[in-house]
């Protein structure tokens, strides 16, 4: 575990300072500004999908849905990351409760 | 110098939206602390990687992957790929600030969305400066400051079952997500990677589904033809930022 803690600390850092470093035309080419745009799209959604609907290798509908479906409306609403966050932990206790 | 320097009161205008920023992401790094102590990670792993890595949702994502059963590794393989978008900020900052030698290796630490969202738009060298390292900074000691916190509260409670903590690392993924979302291409790809990642979950190492729907952003990304401006996040984009 802290090998990939700081293998991938010091790659983020390096890859700050490639950006403020390099010449601003050497990555100016459409795809790679689109790739990298998208990237973060793409694996952010991943990470939702798989962090709710996995549980290992199995596909699980949980409480942890509930929790998401919580977040939902609360990002609908506009409210705040921690009561999207903390909101959606309560409603997957409650709901493990019942 | 020809360009005119800022007046007092842009000065401090520029300082407390930096602050109030800091103070707003501050929040999101309670949160780290306790998604990542619950998803097995040490309180000093934790806290390590808020000073190191400093970048959230890297940070998030390698603590995800960990949670989600995934090897190490390619936590810190998605980390990295999540961190590519730092690169673009700074090719984006890098004329605005202008700064050499051990400034910019210094400067390149804080280099995150909230503190590009709040220098990108000033103007001039100056207000870029002083919007990029008053919100950079007060980010830094405030979202470590907070990891720290949140990776005690969370060894505290235990089991991340007993108060749904399992269920805050989705909403944490997607409450980062939701402001990308609206452009008609990203949620194509959000969906299509959500599908991909889901769909290979069954057959792949933990860890293996989220690296592959990457493979998405990079089909999509070749093949779609419309322009667009690279995504620099703006005020509007980050917590606290907009008021």
């Amino acid at each position: 575990m802290w090998a990939a803690i700081i293998v991938a600390g010091v790659g983020c850092y390096l890859l700050k300072l490639t950006g403020l470093s390099l010449p601003e035309r050497v990555l100016s080419h459409p795809t790679v500004e689109r790739v990298a745009d998208l990237i973060p799209v793409a694996l952010l959604a991943a990470l939702v999908t798989v962090q709710v609907f996995a549980d290992g290798q199995a596909l699980t509908v949980d409480a942890r849905a509930l929790g998401l479906g919580f977040a939902v409306v609360a990002l609908l609403l506009r409210m705040p990351f921690l009561v999207v966050v903390v909101g959606a932990s309560v409603v997957a206790a409650l709901a493990r409760l019942v | 110098m020809t360009e005119p320097s800022l007046s007092a009161a842009e000065r401090s205008g520029i300082i407390r939206d930096g602050l109030a920023v800091g103070v707003a992401t501050g929040a999101y790094g309670i949160g780290f602390g306790a998604v990542a102590v619950s998803s097995g990670l040490s309180v000093a792993q934790t806290c390590v990687l808020s000073l190191l890595m400093f970048t959230g949702a890297s940070q998030f994502a390698l603590a995800g992957v960990v949670a989600a059963g995934g090897a190490p590794m390619s936590g810190a393989a998605t980390a990295l790929l999540l961190g590519t978008r730092n690169t673009l900020y700074g090719l984006r900052m890098a004329p605005l600030l202008q700064w050499r030698g051990w400034r910019r290796v210094g400067a390149a630490h804080v280099l995150i969305d909230e503190s590009t969202a709040m220098a990108v738009n000033r103007g001039t060298t100056e207000g870029a400066r002083l919007g990029f390292l008053t919100t950079g900074l007060s980010v830094f000691v405030l979202w470590n400051l907070a990891t720290a916190i949140g990776a005690v509260a969370g060894e505290a409670v235990g089991d991340p079952r007993t108060y749904g903590l399992d269920a805050a690392v989705g909403a944490a993924f997607l409450a980062l997500l939701w402001p990308r979302l609206q452009d008609r291409r990203n949620i194509l790809v959000a969906v299509l990677a959500a599908a991909v990642a889901l769909s290979i979950v069954p057959v792949a190492a933990p860890g293996v589904p989220v690296l592959a729907a990457g493979g998405v952003a990079l089909l999509v990304g070749v093949l779609a033809r419309r322009q667009d401006p690279t995504e620099i996040p703006g005020p509007d984009d980050v917590a606290g930022g907009h008021r």
